[in-house]
Formats: C-alpha cells, sequence, structure tokens
C-alpha cells in the first residue's frame, strides 16, 4: 500500500452528498419546541429610528417573543473587529438596508419571516453616502489617514521614465453565494451552557461572541461545525449575528432557536467582496519594463469595520502579482458607506490588487504593440534556480522574539482578522537588502513562473493560435476572439501574523481505528479528506480506519478561521504532530516488546515493522494501551519565520508564494457585447498536491467563480442604497454552459520549497485570480474593433462590453 | 418591512388582478368553512414508489416544505426558493414520462396523482447507488454538495429520457464549488450507463377524490366556475406565483389548479394554424414549434430552465401580463391571436392588443386564456434574447423579427420586443420604415431614428436605457446580416 497523501481520493462526504443524507444545518431534527427566529430589516440606507410599532408581530400568528436592542441582556456586538461597531440589533441608528432592528422568535420559520414583514418602522431618513467620490467628499473613513506603502521613489522613476501610461479601473463586489444560506441552531443545555450549530467558517469566533452575548465565559459555549454548503469566506464573520441570536433566545427562553435566512435576506443583509477603484500611473521604457508605478486603491468597505483591514491590506500586498516593481507607492482607502459591510470573499482583497496590476500591464502591452505575455516575461520576478535545495523542514525559529503583549481587557476577538489594526508590532521588521524583493520588502525566493508559463503557452499552442485569431478578426466583422493571459502568485498566510496557528486532537482505539478532529472546517474544499489522508499517511493505514469528525470547539480550542487558504497547511501540519506523538508513542512499546531501537520501527501497509517482526497497526494499539501508553494526543503548529508591520508595509507576511498561470479565448459579439469562453488553458501550482483530484477541482472551481467576478456578476445598488440584486433571478452566477468550452487544467508538480506539509502548496484562492484572464480576453477582443485601448471595467456584462466596443470605435 | 417589488420571469400563472387582504381571523374562518367542505378531498401521488393520501392539506404548501419540514426528508435543499437555483430539484412522472421541477415553487395540488421522486429515492431500493450518483462521487462532482441533490436528481431524469444535452438539462441548476467541469463527466459516464428500472418511465394513477383546492377537468368546469368566483387565482404552472406565496408571503385567497384540464393542453397543426392549449408547457412547445419555427425553438432553450419550462405555460407567460416574458414578443412576431374565455363567451384578439398598459390586460373578471394561435407562414422568425448570463437569465432585451424580403425589398415585418416597454410591444415605426426598402444596411442607417419614436426604454438592474435601445437597434442588423449569410451567432464559433 503506499501512502494515502497525493491518492486522487474522492471527497470524504461524496457519497453522502449524491444520496442527500449529507446533514447541513437546515437538516438537523429539532426537538419539539424549537423556536424559529427571523430579523426585521431597515427599508432604509442611512437615518434614525423615530418609532418602532411592533404589536402587529407580537400578535401574529405562532410569534412567541419579539426582541429589541434593550431587550438583549449582556452584549450587543456582532462585530469582528475590536471596534465594536456592528450591534446585533439597531440601538436607534440605521447604517444600511437590511440592517437587522428586531428579532422575531415564532413556532416556525415562516410564521418568523411572516411576523416579521408587519412591524412598523419610522425611520427619519439622511442622504446616505453610497458611493467612493461621496465618501471622499465626506472623508467618511474606515481607517484614516490612507495607508500608505512605498518601495523606492516611485514618482521620479515615473517622471524620469521614457514613457508614462495612466488609467482607472472599476472592478464590483461579488455576493458570495453559498448555496447553503447562513444557518444556525442553538440547543440550551444545563447549567446556562448552550451548544451551536452553526454553518461557519470560525467556530471560536462564532463561541466568543455567543459568550459575550450571553454574559458567560467562553467554556459555557460549543460549537460545532461539520460543514457547510459552501463558505468562499462569507461564512468567516457573516455568521455571527444568526448564531448570536439564536443563543440569546435560547439563553433567555430556555427553548432551541434556529435562524436560517430566506436568499433575499441574506444577500441584503450579509457583506459581499469589497469593490475597487483603481487609479493607476506607470512610467515604462520600450520593452515594457516597468520601472516606476502609483497605485491609488479605493474600496467601499460598507458601513462598519468588519475584516476591512486585512481585506485592504491584502489587495496593496499582490499589487505587484508577479512582477518585480522597481519603485513604488501603493496608496489606499478604505471607505465607510451605508451599505452591507463588504466582508471576506476567496482571494481576500488579492484578486482586487491583482487586477489593478494586471490592468496596468495589459495597457502597457497595449499602447506599445507589445505582445501582452512578453510584457508579463519581461517585468516577471526572476525564478527560483532548479537545483537550489529546498527549506529545511521543521519549525524554523521567529526572527524577533517578542514580548507578549498585555491584551487583557481589551475584549477584542484576537482570533478574527477584523483585529488587523489592533496589534502594534514589536521588533519592527526591516525591508530585505539583498535579492528582488516586492513593493513590501519581501524577498522573492521561490518563484516559478517563467517556467511554468513557458510550458503552459506550449502546452496551449499560444504563438499559433495568437496569429490564428489576429487573422480570424480580420475576416470577422461582427464576431470578434480574444486572447488573455494572466499569471498569479499568491502569498500564504494570514497577515495577523498570530493567526497561523492550529491545533489537533487524535485518538487512536483500541481496535486501531483513528478518531481525528483539527480546527480547520469543511466547507467543500475538501479539507477533511486531506488532513485524513495526512493522517493515515502518517500511521501507515487505509483511510477507512480514520474517522473524520465535526470541527467542534471543545475539542480544539482558540482555533483561527478556517481562511486565507490556510486550511490544509496548519492543520495538516498539527495533525502531523498530534499522530507523530502517538506514533512515537506505540514505537516505543513495539520497540521494547520486540528489544529494537525505537527508530527501527516503522508504519506502513497497515502494519507496525520492528526488524524482522511485524504485526497490525490494530494489534500495536491494543499492545499500546495494555502498556498503559496514552492512544490520544493533542497537536500543535504555528508557521515560522513570519514578521510583519501593516502599517509601514514592511517585513514577511507571507511563508511562501503559489503560482498559476492561465490562458483564455473569448468571443465577442460586438452587435450586443454577448459573449462566449471558448477555451481556457491552466497550469497550476500546489506545491506536491496532497490529492491532485481535490486540488483541480479547485483550480477549476476558482477559475470559473473568479471569471464569474468580472463578467456576469453584477452588484447593482440603487440611489437610495437598496440592493436590486438580491436573489439569483437578477444576480448572475455562473451556470453551467458558462464554464469554458474546452477546460485544460493541470497541476504544476514541482514540491514547495517551503517546509508545508508533505511539501504541498495552499489552492484554495490563488486559482480564483486565473478568471482575470477571462477579463483581459474581453479586452482583447474589445481592441480587436479599433486601436485604441478599451479600459473595460468589471464586471464586463455585455453591456460594458458593448460600451468598451462603440468607444473603441468611435475613438 | 422592506418592499419587495419584483419583475422576475412571469412565466405560468393566471391570476385575478385584485389582490385579496384578509384579516388573519377572516382567513382563519374561511380556511376552516373551506375544511368542512373539503374533508373528504384528497391528495393522491406516490412518493419515492409509496402511496401518500393527503387530507387537509394546504393548498399553496409548497413540495419543498412538505418534504422538509412534514416529511422529514431533507435531501431536497432550499437554495433560493424562487426556482432559480435548482437545489430543490424533483423528479415527477405522469403519463407524458419524467421531468424536472423545482419542488419550492410547486404547490401540493399540482401532483396530484402524479410520482414523485427526490434523492433520496434514486437509489436501487436493492442497495448501491445509482448511477449518476456514482459518477458524481468517482468525478469529484460534489464539493460543498448542498446543490448535490438537484445536480442529481436532473442528472437522473435527463438519463431516463435520454437526453444527453447537459448544458440545456443542467442550465437551471446552479453550482458555486466546481465550475461544473466535473459535474459534466460525471453526466457523460452516467449518460452511456442504463437507467435503473425501479424509476417510472410514465405513471399514471386514477384519483378517488377531488384534491384540496378547486381542480377542473375540463375547460367548461373551469369556465362556469371562474365566473362565478372571479376573483380566484388561477394556478397554472406556479413558477410566478409560487414566488408571491414564498417570497412576497401573500396569501392567494381562492384559487384553482388547472393543471388536470385536458382541454387546454397539446398543440395542433393544420393548414391555417398552430393552436397552443393555455395548458401547454414550454418545454412541450419546443418540440413542437421547432420543424415550423426553429428560431423560437432556439430561443425557448434559454427561457428559464428546464425546470421552469416543464412546469410554465403558454397561457401563463401571456395572461400575466409582463413585460419582460420571453413569450409573447415571440408570438406577436409571428401575429398571433390570443384566445379568450368568459363562461359561454369566447372571443379572439390580436396578442398584442391584450397587453394595454404595465400591470394591465384586457381580460374581464372571470375570463381566462384559452388558447393561442399563430397563422401558419413562411418562416422568418429569429428571436434574440439578450441577459446578462446567457443560459436562465431573465431578458434584459427580447428582439423577435419576422421580415418579409422580395426581390431584395423588405415587403412585410413584424417586430416585437420585451424589455423595451411597459409591455410586450411591437416596433410599429421600424417596421412601417422599412416596408418598401432594400434591405440593406444603408437602409438601417436611413431608419435608425425611428427607434427613438417606437421606444422609450427604462433603466434598471438588468440594463440602461441606452443599452437596450442601442442593441435592439443592432438585433436588426443581426437579423440583417444573418439574413445575407454572415457569421453572428457566438454559439456557432469554437476555439
Amino acid at each position: 500500500m503506499t501512502e494515502q497523501v497525493r491518492k486522487p481520493l474522492p471527497h470524504d462526504s461524496g457519497p453522502l452528498h449524491v444520496t442527500g443524507r449529507a446533514r447541513y444545518i437546515d437538516d438537523i431534527p429539532l426537538p419539539a419546541n424549537t423556536l424559529h427566529l427571523a430579523f426585521g430589516i431597515s427599508a432604509v440606507a442611512r437615518g434614525q429610528i423615530t418609532a418602532i410599532d411592533l404589536n402587529a408581530v407580537r400578535a401574529a400568528p405562532g410569534v412567541v417573543a419579539v426582541y429589541e436592542a434593550a431587550d438583549l441582556p449582556f452584549a450587543n456586538d456582532v462585530a469582528s473587529a475590536p471596534v465594536h461597531d456592528e450591534p446585533l440589533l439597531s440601538t436607534g441608528r440605521v447604517n444600511y438596508v437590511g440592517q437587522p432592528i428586531f428579532l422575531v422568535a415564532a413556532t416556525s420559520h415562516h410564521a418568523a419571516r411572516h411576523a416579521a414583514a408587519r412591524a412598523k418602522v419610522e425611520i427619519a431618513e439622511e442622504t446616505p453616502i453610497l458611493t467612493v467620490e461621496e465618501a471622499l467628499e465626506a472623508e467618511s473613513y474606515i481607517e484614516y489617514p490612507p495607508l500608505v506603502w512605498s518601495k523606492g521613489d516611485a514618482e521620479a522613476a515615473i517622471k524620469s521614465a521614457p514613457r508614462i501610461i495612466e488609467g482607472r479601473i472599476e472592478m464590483g463586489g461579488q455576493e458570495h453565494f453559498y448555496l447553503e444560506g447562513q444557518a444556525a441552531l442553538a440547543l440550551p443545555q444545563e447549567n446556562g451552557d448552550v451548544i451551536v450549530n452553526s454553518s461557519t467558517q470560525h467556530p471560536t469566533e462564532i463561541q466568543h461572541k455567543v459568550a459575550e452575548a450571553i454574559g458567560r465565559p467562553m467554556h459555557a459555549v460549543r460549537v460545532e461545525s461539520r460543514r457547510m454548503g459552501g463558505g468562499f469566506g462569507g461564512k468567516e464573520s457573516q455568521g455571527n449575528a444568526l448564531a448570536v441570536a439564536c443563543a440569546v433566545v435560547a439563553s433567555l427562553t430556555g427553548r432551541p432557536a434556529k435562524m436560517r435566512y430566506d436568499r433575499d435576506d441574506d444577500m441584503q443583509i450579509t457583506g459581499k467582496r469589497h469593490d475597487f477603484r483603481i487609479d493607476y500611473t506607470v512610467g515604462v521604457d520600450d520593452t515594457g519594463r516597468i520601472l516606476g508605478v502609483d497605485f491609488r486603491q479605493y474600496t467601499r468597505a460598507g458601513w462598519s469595520q468588519d475584516l476591512t483591514l486585512a481585506v485592504a491590506d491584502r489587495a496593496m500586498l499582490h499589487a505587484d502579482n508577479a512582477y518585480l516593481l522597481p519603485h513604488a507607492r501603493i496608496e489606499s482607502h478604505r471607505l465607510r458607506t451605508n451599505m452591507c459591510s463588504a466582508t471576506a470573499y476567496r482571494g481576500f482583497g488579492g484578486p482586487q490588487g491583482v487586477v489593478g496590476i494586471e490592468r496596468v500591464i495589459d495597457h502597457i502591452a497595449h499602447d506599445l504593440r507589445l505582445d501582452p505575455v512578453e510584457v508579463r516575461r519581461v517585468n516577471y520576478y526572476a525564478d527560483r534556480p532548479l537545483d537550489a535545495a529546498p527549506s529545511e523542514g521543521g519549525v524554523a525559529p521567529r526572527p524577533a522574539a517578542t514580548t507578549p503583549r498585555d491584551i487583557s481587557g481589551q475584549e477584542m476577538d484576537v482570533a478574527s482578522r477584523g483585529a488587523a489594526g489592533a496589534f502594534p508590532v514589536e521588533g519592527t521588521p526591516e525591508a530585505a537588502t539583498d535579492g528582488q524583493t516586492t513593493p513590501y520588502g519581501m524577498k522573492v525566493e521561490d518563484f516559478v513562473l517563467h517556467r511554468l508559463t513557458a510550458k503552459l503557452l506550449e502546452s496551449s499552442d499560444y504563438a499559433a493560435r495568437k496569429a490564428a485569431i489576429e487573422a480570424w478578426n480580420a475576416n470577422n466583422p461582427v464576431l470578434k476572439k480574444g486572447l488573455g493571459f494572466s499569471p498569479v502568485k499568491f502569498g500564504i498566510s494570514f497577515t495577523l501574523s498570530h493567526l497561523n496557528q492550529a491545533g489537533a486532537l487524535v485518538h487512536v482505539y483500541q481496535d486501531g481505528s483513528v478518531h481525528l478532529n483539527h480546527g480547520g472546517t469543511e466547507m467543500g474544499q475538501g479539507l477533511f479528506q486531506k488532513v485524513a489522508q495526512v493522517a493515515a499517511s502518517r500511521f501507515g493505514i487505509g483511510m477507512e480506519d480514520v474517522r473524520i469528525t465535526a470541527t467542534d470547539t471543545a475539542k480544539v480550542p482558540n482555533t483561527s478561521a478556517t481562511a486565507a487558504s490556510s486550511g490544509s497547511d496548519l492543520n495538516g501540519m498539527a495533525v502531523k504532530a498530534a499522530c507523530d506523538t502517538i506514533r512515537d508513542r506505540i514505537a516505543g512499546v513495539v520497540a521494547e516488546l520486540h528489544q529494537v531501537a525505537v527508530e527501527e520501527v516503522s508504519f506502513a501497509d497497515g502494519m507496525v515493522r520492528a526488524g524482522s517482526n511485524e504485526m497490525p497497526f490494530a494489534k500495536a494499539a491494543q499492545l499500546t494501551y495494555e502498556a498503559q501508553v496514552s492512544l490520544s494526543a493533542t497537536g500543535f503548529y504555528k508557521t515560522p519565520e513570519l514578521n510583519w508591520d501593516r502599517l509601514k508595509g514592511v517585513g514577511r507576511p507571507f511563508f511562501y508564494f503559489a503560482h498559476g498561470a492561465a490562458l483564455t479565448e473569448v468571443v465577442v459579439d460586438t452587435l450586443t457585447g454577448e459573449y462566449r469562453i471558448l477555451r481556457t488553458d491552466i497550469l497550476h501550482d500546489a506545491g506536491a498536491s496532497l490529492n491532485p483530484a481535490l486540488d483541480i477541482g479547485q483550480v477549476e472551481g476558482g477559475y470559473v467563480q473568479g471569471a464569474g467576478w468580472l463578467t456576469t456578476e453584477e452588484l447593482v445598488w440603487d440611489g437610495k442604497g437598496r440592493l436590486r440584486t438580491h436573489a439569483p433571478s437578477t444576480y448572475k452566477i455562473p451556470a453551467c454552459s458558462d464554464r469554458p468550452r474546452v477546460f485544460n487544467v493541470a497541476l504544476w508538480d514541482e514540491p514547495n520549497p517551503a517546509a508545508t506539509i508533505y511539501r504541498s502548496k495552499a489552492v484554495g484562492e490563488p486559482p480564483f485570480m486565473l478568471g482575470i484572464s477571462a477579463l483581459l480576453a474581453l479586452s482583447d477582443a474589445v481592441a480587436a474593433c479599433g486601436t485604441t485601448y478599451p479600459c473595460l471595467d468589471a464586471p464586463a456584462t455585455p453591456e460594458r462590453v458593448l460600451d468598451a466596443i462603440d468607444r473603441v470605435k468611435n475613438a | 418591512m422592506l418592499a419587495k417589488p419584483r419583475h422576475r420571469r412571469f412565466s405560468g400563472l393566471q391570476h385575478g388582478e385584485r389582490r385579496h387582504s384578509y384579516a388573519a381571523s377572516e382567513r382563519h374562518e374561511r380556511r376552516n368553512g373551506n375544511a368542512a367542505v373539503m374533508t373528504n378531498m384528497t391528495l393522491s401521488f406516490h412518493l419515492n414508489g409509496d402511496r401518500v393520501d393527503l387530507t387537509g392539506a394546504e393548498p399553496t404548501m409548497t413540495l419543498l416544505d412538505w418534504l422538509r419540514i412534514e416529511r422529514g426528508l431533507t435531501g431536497t435543499k432550499e437554495g433560493c426558493n424562487e426556482g432559480d437555483c435548482g437545489a430543490c430539484t424533483v423528479m415527477v412522472t405522469d403519463e407524458s414520462g419524467p421531468r424536472a421541477l423545482n419542488a419550492c415553487i410547486l404547490f401540493l395540488p399540482q401532483l396530484q396523482g402524479k410520482a414523485v421522486t427526490t434523492v433520496e429515492g434514486l437509489a436501487p431500493p436493492s442497495g448501491g447507488l445509482h448511477p449518476v450518483q456514482q459518477a458524481m462521487v468517482d468525478h469529484h462532482g460534489s464539493q460543498c454538495g448542498f446543490c448535490t441533490p438537484g445536480f442529481t436528481v436532473s442528472m437522473a431524469t435527463a438519463q431516463l429520457t435520454g437526453e444527453t444535452d447537459h448544458d440545456l438539462t443542467l442550465a437551471g441548476n446552479l453550482c458555486r464549488c466546481t465550475g461544473y467541469a466535473p459535474i459534466i463527466r460525471a453526466a457523460e459516464e452516467a449518460a452511456a450507463k442504463p437507467a435503473p428500472d425501479h424509476l417510472p418511465t410514465t405513471f399514471k394513477m386514477p384519483v378517488d377524490a377531488p384534491g384540496p383546492a378547486f381542480q377542473p377537468e375540463t375547460a367548461d368546469q373551469l369556465a362556469a366556475w371562474y365566473v362565478d368566483h372571479p376573483e380566484a387565482t388561477l394556478v397554472a404552472g406556479a413558477t410566478d406565483l409560487g414566488l408571491h406565496v414564498t417570497k412576497l408571503m401573500r396569501d392567494l385567497g381562492e384559487v384553482a389548479f388547472l393543471n388536470r384540464c385536458a382541454d387546454l393542453k397539446g398543440v395542433t397543426v393544420t393548414d391555417e394554424e398552430i393552436r397552443i392549449g393555455a395548458m401547454v408547457t414550454w418545454a412541450e412547445l419546443l418540440p413542437e414549434i421547432a420543424p415550423y419555427h426553429p428560431g423560437l425553438a432556439a430561443m425557448l432553450r434559454r427561457f428559464a430552465s428546464v425546470q421552469v419550462r416543464n412546469a410554465a405555460t403558454v397561457g401563463g407567460n401571456i395572461a400575466n401580463g409582463s413585460p419582460i416574458g420571453d413569450g409573447p414578443p415571440a408570438l406577436i412576431a409571428l401575429d398571433a391571436t390570443l384566445h379568450l374565455r368568459q363562461g359561454d363567451t369566447r372571443r379572439a384578439i390580436p396578442l398584442e392588443e391584450f397587453f394595454l398598459d404595465y400591470g394591465r390586460q384586457d381580460r374581464a373578471p372571470g375570463e381566462f386564456v384559452e388558447a393561442v394561435t399563430i397563422p401558419r407562414q413562411p418562416d422568418r422568425l429569429a428571436c434574440y434574447k439578450l441577459s446578462k448570463r446567457f443560459d436562465q437569465d431573465i431578458s434584459a432585451v427580447c428582439g423577435c423579427f419576422s421580415i418579409t424580403v422580395e426581390d431584395e425589398i423588405v415587403t412585410a415585418a413584424r417586430i416585437a420586443f420585451g424589455g423595451m416597454a411597459g409591455i410586450p410591444k411591437r416596433a410599429r415605426n421600424v417596421e412601417t420604415a422599412l416596408l418598401g426598402k432594400p434591405w440593406t444596411q444603408d437602409t438601417l442607417v436611413a431608419i435608425a431614428g425611428e427607434w427613438e419614436t417606437d421606444f422609450t426604454p427604462m433603466s434598471d438592474m438588468r440594463a440602461s436605457a441606452r443599452y437596450r435601445l442601442t442593441a435592439a437597434r443592432n438585433m436588426l442588423t443581426r437579423y440583417l446580416l444573418a439574413d445575407l449569410g454572415q457569421s453572428v451567432d457566438v454559439l456557432e464559433i469554437e476555439a
């Protein structure tokens, strides 16, 4: 039997998914007296509540209780950020359409929804701040002053460059559209404790917020999450309100309480990807080499801070994407607006930053009449030499030992990325002075995109197809084809460095079966299976002997969100540590039995071997138990070598980079702006993949989701701040036929030089950015209609494409 | 709290103009009163092979709620509760065969006498997995798994009917994780395998008693009843009316279900006309109309989704009066006649005259759509549906053209649009301007100013007024260029 890692095993829940037996929050059988909750929400984007009449709500059939802010017994706070700017229920101010004002508890989901609609709420409306321009005018900021990071002297470099190009790109936000809406269930226990089942990426944050809301220590709250029906970042902080509401009602009534949002409510209440406007000025030489670049990033954060600081930081951190920028200045404006609070979404600001620089490169190539792929290669960081040795395994020491900070009494959620702005950095890092560095002073030592790009261009037949498309376009007046190439270099680690830790709990039973638990959550990405493959490999046993269990704050405490693509990196390592502890104990027992050195004991093929002796793993487990040695262990892991100062924009925020590249071909109808993706070729760097099938699934799915963000997924708010696209009838994620007609996806199977779990790489977010190639391909097709640069904004709906075509034709 | 004005697909319902707003107690009494009358009223259907007889069922309870809440069958998921995501897809089989339907906007009485198969009923009773389920596991077709039951039911239905155009059969199932590629690989593998024999390919069950709402068997019964109950809501396919319950949370008041009216179904073709019964679904019409007007059939492939086309009716799409339904502009371009009936009185009007103004139609109380007829004609129809997403989206603009050209001169023109006005509307000034002109691009340029005289479209979340007008004008160019043999269809292009 070979090791379980590297095998393309199916998702562990596959058979449950296809038979409808996989259980989500809404499928959990309920105690008979369960209450169902619904929020009454604001219809006004900004104002002061002047009167609330809830009599009709209370009188509605099935209503058991109605709560306003004043009825809440303890903290009225569901904020991720330490600034406590998100009350569960409004205390008088309303700051966006969809903000919860009151809470209905009724005997059924429908009764609660129907009742909530009967309220009479009077609000003195004020003019909402909605656009970037309005927010700048009003100096409405989440963080002030705007953050500025610099490398070298961008202004001087641009001024002295042979050519200067300026432009602006606007890109919309994105609704997560997890198929399973937000949901939570709270079960009251004796002694005032509560068990919460939540569809969440961050059980510890749920635990923390619930504990504060019911006025109990965290030990009184147990949060369990078996699986989510999709997360994509939308369940990192946005589940807080439901879980807290359920726990408070359970606490007040002694009855179980459940809440799930109707889809329209979900889309109006919860946050989405941050939209961005990026203004750029770049100085280049005649080969397209960037000499200096200046970015001004503007994002609408919505009404509260949530995770905005960390998201906007990551947009700045990816302003270079794959390119060595000798001089760069990046300015970031985080604007407070009267809309739902923008939040985590796959890529976490990274995609927005990458779109900025990819636009710049595309603009340069067009204006200089150069092949955009060549302009990219001219600007790439240098590859890591093929013969370079991998980093040492094991845990490297942290560079600057930091003295513990006193964070007591701050009442902040230190396990949230929302706390990004709350920690001063001690032992301030310095920018690297040798080698190639990012705009934030981190050395780039593991770059592979030169050779990866060469291979992709060859396998996708780039040169010949580019020529063929030019010829085709010359003969087709109405339809135009376009090609778009985009690479990605994505930084892996939480940028709030202390979050880069994970725990695990592993039990081996006397029969050799293994019970596995860790702090990561399963949202479809296959994390549980990958980590189980690690556990099976450490013990040399089959997958059937490893039981995957729900994430549970009572088993593994103080977890970080399953986010930042970190799930398998962190939890795989923690599980490995736990397994190795137990394995060493078993080895000790077996070594003593057979009188061999411990190092001579091996675990493989379901057997434990000691010299010439061997026994089944189950037998070894039984012997270990009889020897009165523990078969249970925790494991812990923290990512080494990180040191980062977000305010200065200097240091090493990432353990390593993951890479990939995509080439997309489209056809555009120049009469209506409609288009189809004809073919996409992808080569993606997953390191030495833990599970190539699951990783390819992340790449295919990430690409389509990324392409959706930049093409059909349009969020439309009206002049009163009302979201007009709050259901799948009006908000259009890619459907089946929107996937590329030809879709070739392969993994770049080079082991990670950094000492990650089995030398694999994180794969959750990086491939999302490959969807940018679709936007570039559309721009290329539009550019074929004339000679000027299309300046195509995103999402590139047929309307925006036709507008761009008209601009190019009429220039 | 929030007003939610909605303009969506508007297909498949017929309902009265007025809205009921009973006080809760009044409604309660009324229901109890009805219940007294309906004590013996039984709803009978099969669920995963077992007969179900329900008495006292609420007529506007959705199948999804009944499955999940009443039966504890939680495999069928609620993703959007408006028929747009397909997570709740179930298979419903009757004499005409198995169909995929959205359980979230399917009222229980619509199941009378039919067989329902949910995801729990796909696997053979003898054990193991359905070939579709096995293929989905083997090809990594599920990630988060929440959409998966809906996909497997859609795929199993297609496998049973032999439909292998997976883009067509899966357009109504949204997946946010996989990017669809592995699902298609699974569908392709499963299509080559035999369907398990425990799933019925047709189903017929005699119904012992009337169901929990008025469910006429004939148009005569409906006509007589509706005259006496002019304020009742007529339910055809419920693909829009379902949302009045699930999203607008309205009480529909007294309802009648038309799905058992056999004489409102069927497509009849004579030398003079094509007659389409009001209760013909768009899925049923598609193959019937394809030989005569392939352009309409092509557009219907993009009309909502399979699940919606399987429920939504031609009559409902018209009677509903939506300005953005895709059916009326196509039918108007074909010079269709609408046949209305009130009691024993029938009248026929040109379809376009039915639409008076936004939200207002030429329909008297107690009057309903019986049929629509299309005169037989040489096929010149092309339908251009324009939306943000190619499949399963509501049109921003739907332009339908039927222009006759003799000796390179335009001799007749019928052009109708959805999405350009408060009603489906003809481009009469453009039509007039075209007549007698050479069929060339120069003519289209010369008459370009007519478009503004025909239409003043609005801006909304689907498109701006400016884009609508430009696209509408360009659609005529596309029609001309296609007529001249130019390549204008992105669907025909390969990499």
